[in-house]
């Protein structure tokens, strides 16, 4: 770790270490920023949500906080009025590739889609865009949990876990563009795959993608 | 012990491919181009007819297959010369003229004159390459030898200055001193984004390790760009002495060129390249003598256009998927395996040796202050010369469509130009003033990227246009961030609905702040430069969008769903019925008074009657918004 430095966040001074990525300083100090795919513990963050952005001093644009080191003397701002609008365009498309039936959703109220919705006052429905149609399959095979592809919004905290944490090696991204996808390799079932239903996955799913069956209601 | 200096070893290898080049002038020499364009228009059938003419006349004539030159309008092409004449280049050779030239020109004396496009050295008998309007536009730096040298053979090469760069700088030049060189020279990565060579090399060298790669970046996935498959078929060891140059700058012992499957005939003549480069000790240990140890190897992709983009292409040479990653770290600290890795584009590279040669001075007395050297362009679409051309940065957009491509063909309006590749912009004729540099195309919306330039006019209709190249993007793109998968989407969406004339003025705005979002708020260059087609249409041609939407009009009638096809009873002959048989549904009918028409239900507008009524009737005609006229 490098050597202790002050920044600024929103007009709060802050002490942080050289080299840390600012989404989670900012985060520690309970200064919020919407965050899906981000994982502490990931030498390059996959930067793929696209929702942490903010504004750096100095800075000609908005850069993402996942991937932002911090520095001495750096001053941040978590809102501006292009934040804002970035992060409503992504958020919203996101939920126009997310089954949004909230009230039929196992993680109604624990869903950090609706965690962004309520801190950055988002709506939790589509105002500019019309639903992109995705029927994919539900994987019920492990008995324990479901998995729920047309939830999915491909944060990839479950792949990570799978594959750094448990190193099992169940799932992962298959497939390019619009059809990007977690699934097992080969695309079966999980029951037919190495998965040993330990549960990390369904525990780090941030939306209602993947869930144990006792909650489902 | 006397030290033989690297410039001594190189003054030897010239002197002797010197001798062999001139050796070869003192008998007719034919020279055909064989790179992809050549062969595509058939330049192996010619090739043969020559051999075989030749041979049936006992001629004593060496016949040298050659690379593009530029010309791919007029391809094949054939170079004679022959001692006591001028060498003599004709275009669109075909059997009977290769035969014809065998007949008359190297048998007898008679040049042909009527089938010669034009002599190369000066003469007072027929015009060079100087008395083209063109030449007084183009300036060929990397594209000099190209279509003129052997590939395949690396004393052509070496006979024309090759690889008197990489003595110089092994033997004069610390790489620091390179370093400024480069600075100086104000080059710029030729691979879209244009970011300073000098500086990227600079980052490398300064990173401290053990190993370190250089990386040329061959992948060339725009949809009709081919100017580096050109550069690399018709001289490939430019490119691998500025591969060999960067390398000995950064302290680099080991380099790949990351080309595209799809290119086996560059591929081969890399091969062949990188064999006698070994051969005669210019890649391996101690080249020229020197403490200086390099190799050469080609991978070939087989991936997706993004894999084109840096960091995805070092991923899929890693055997991973080939995905983009967020910088920094940049390649130039850590690349390749983890490694420092100088990743530039083959026309980058092959810049390289006539800048240590020749000095950064001269580098920089071409072009423009801030883009300094050549730019080099596939010019397709609408104009009547399409081909390569390397022109100076500065240029204007007009000189080059007009001058050097010779304008719009049949007499139709000129209407956009899309600069860039499909992720670059539509620039309309009020834009056309502007000078090619990365800079002032930036600012009109456009991009340089890979060099590709289509030109549209009148019978193109800009929201078509838009959504064409989007579609490709959309494709292409690796569905790794929001923005890019999910945004270019909805922006494909709009569009097509736009096209099909069920749009509304409120997806003009959506549009507009989706292509905004998407531009600042994607990971990777490709969905950043992704809605340029879009954001260049809205800002020059909004005014067809709003015809779409509002009156349901295509003004260039290319969008089927807003168009009917007719044929005007004025203009129809009752002797004529060429259209009825060249309908493929039948929707054509005789009317009682024997003139034709076309029963709408039944048209599918695949455009055959248009294109089959003769001209001296020219009936046919599209309308749109789709309504038919009253009687
Ligand atoms: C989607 C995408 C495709 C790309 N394709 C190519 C390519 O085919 N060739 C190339 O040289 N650069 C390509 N680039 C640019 C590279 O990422 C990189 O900037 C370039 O190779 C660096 O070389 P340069 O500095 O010499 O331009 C592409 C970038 C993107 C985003
Ligand atoms: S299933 Fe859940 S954890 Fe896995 S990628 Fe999808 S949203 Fe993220
Ligand atoms: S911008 Fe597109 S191609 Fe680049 S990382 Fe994002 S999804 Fe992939």
């Amino acid at each position: 770790m490098g050597k202790k430095i002050t920044l600024t966040i929103d007009d709060r001074q802050v002490t942080a270490f050289e080299g840390e990525k600012l989404l989670w300083v900012a985060l520690e100090n309970d200064i919020y920023i919407p965050h899906l795919c981000a994982i502490k513990e990931e030498e390059r963050p996959s930067a793929s949500c696209r929702l942490c952005f903010v504004e750096v001093e100095g800075f000609s644009h908005p850069v993402t906080a996942c991937t932002q080191e911090v520095y001495a003397g750096m001053i941040v701002k978590t809102r501006s009025p292009r934040v804002d609008r970035l992060v409503k365009s992504a958020f919203e498309l996101l939920l126009s590739d997310h089954r949004l039936e909230c009230a039929k959703c196992p993680k109604n109220r624990s869903c950090e889609l609706q965690k962004i919705a309520k801190e950055r006052k988002l709506k939790l429905r589509l105002t500019r865009l019309k639903p992109l149609e995705k029927e994919y399959a539900i994987d019920e095979s492990m008995g324990s949990f479901v998995f729920d592809p047309s939830r999915c919004v491909l944060c990839g905290r479950c792949v990570y876990v799978d594959h750094q944490e448990v190193e099992v090696g169940a799932i992962g991204f298959t497939h390019r563009g619009l059809q990007r996808k977690v699934t097992t390799f080969g695309g079966g079932l999980l029951a037919d795959s190495p998965c040993t239903g330990c549960g990390r996955c369904v525990e780090v799913c941030p939306v209602g993608a993947l869930f144990f069956t006792d909650k489902a209601g | 012990m006397k030290v033989i200096t690297a410039v001594e070893r190189y003054t030897e290898l010239k002197t002797k491919a010197q001798e062999k080049v001139n050796s070869l002038q003192d008998k007719p020499l034919v020279r055909i181009g064989t790179a992809t364009c050549g062969l595509a228009a058939g330049a192996l059938q010619v090739k043969e007819t020559f051999e075989e003419e030749i041979k049936n006349k006992g001629l004593d004539v060496r016949i040298q297959e050659v690379g593009c030159m530029g010309h791919c309008y007029a391809e094949p092409l054939a170079i004679i010369s022959k001692p006591g004449f001028p060498s003599f280049c004709y275009g669109k050779v075909d059997e009977g003229l290769a035969k014809l030239l065998v007949d008359s020109f190297l048998e007898n004396d008679d040049p042909c004159y009527e089938y010669a496009m034009v002599a190369l050295e000066p003469n007072d008998i027929f015009p060079t390459f100087t008395d083209f309007p063109r030449d007084a536009y183009e300036k060929k730096i990397i594209l000099e030898h190209c279509g003129f040298i052997d590939p395949g053979d690396i004393e052509h090469y070496i006979a024309h200055e090759g690889y008197a760069a990489l003595a110089k700088a092994l033997e004069e030049m610390k790489p620091e001193e390179i370093i400024s060189e480069m600075t100086a020279s104000g080059l710029r990565g030729r691979g879209g984004a244009g970011f300073p060579v000098g500086k990227k090399w600079s980052l490398c060298k300064d990173t401290p390790d053990e190993v370190k790669y250089i990386i040329c970046n061959a992948d060339e996935g725009d949809p009709g760009a081919f100017m580096d498959r050109n550069v690399l078929e018709s001289n490939p060891h430019q490119v691998i002495e500025g591969m060999l140059i960067s390398a000995y700058t950064v302290g680099a012992e080991k380099g790949y060129i990351y080309i595209r499957n799809e290119y086996p005939l560059a591929i081969q003549r890399i091969e062949t390249a990188l064999e006698q480069a070994r051969e005669i000790g210019l890649l391996g240990d101690s080249i020229f003598g020197s403490p200086f140890n390099f190799d050469l190897e080609i991978f070939e992709g087989s991936g997706a256009f993004v894999c084109g983009e840096e960091s995805a292409l070092v991923s899929s040479m890693e055997g991973k998927m080939g995905i983009p990653q967020a910088r920094p770290p940049y390649m130039a600290v850590s690349g390749f395996r983890g490694r420092p890795t100088v990743l530039n584009n083959v026309k980058t590279f092959a810049y390289v040796p006539t800048i240590i040669r020749k000095g950064a001075d001269y580098f920089k007395s071409v072009g423009t202050s801030d883009s300094s050297g050549t730019a080099v362009f596939t010019l397709v679409g609408k104009v009547a010369n399409t081909g390569l051309v390397e022109v100076p940065m500065g240029t204007t957009l007009r000189q080059l469509i007009f001058d050097i491509g010779e304008g719009i063909p049949a007499e139709k309006e000129f209407k956009a130009v899309q600069i860039g590749g499909p992720s670059g912009g539509c620039l309309p004729e009020t834009k056309l003033d502007i000078p090619i540099d990365f800079d002032s195309l930036a600012e009109a919306g456009a991009i340089m990227g890979s060099g590709g330039l289509v030109v549209l006019d009148e019978d193109d209709c800009m929201v078509a246009i838009a959504r064409y190249f989007l579609e490709f993007t959309q494709q292409e793109s690796c569905g790794k961030c929001t923005f890019c998968r999910l945004g270019t989407k909805h922006m494909l969406d709009i569009l097509t609905r736009i096209t099909q004339g069920k749009g509304e003025m409120a997806d003009l705005e959506i549009l507009q702040e989706l292509a905004e979002d998407i531009k600042m708020g994607s990971l990777c260059n490709l969905g950043k430069t992704a809605p340029n087609p879009i954001l260049t249409t809205l800002r020059y041609f909004r005014d067809e969008y709003e015809a779409h939407i509002l009156e349901g009009r295509c003004p260039a009638c290319m969008c089927k769903d807003l168009i009917l096809y007719y044929i005007v009873p004025e203009k129809c002959s009752k002797l004529c019925n060429v259209c009825v048989g060249s309908c493929p549904v039948e929707a054509i009918y005789t009317r009682e008074d024997g003139l034709k028409a076309i029963d709408q239900e039944k048209c599918v507008k695949c455009d055959n009657c248009l294109k089959t009524c003769p001209p001296e009737h020219d009936a046919v005609i599209k309308l749109s918004p789709p309504v038919l006229p009253e009687d």
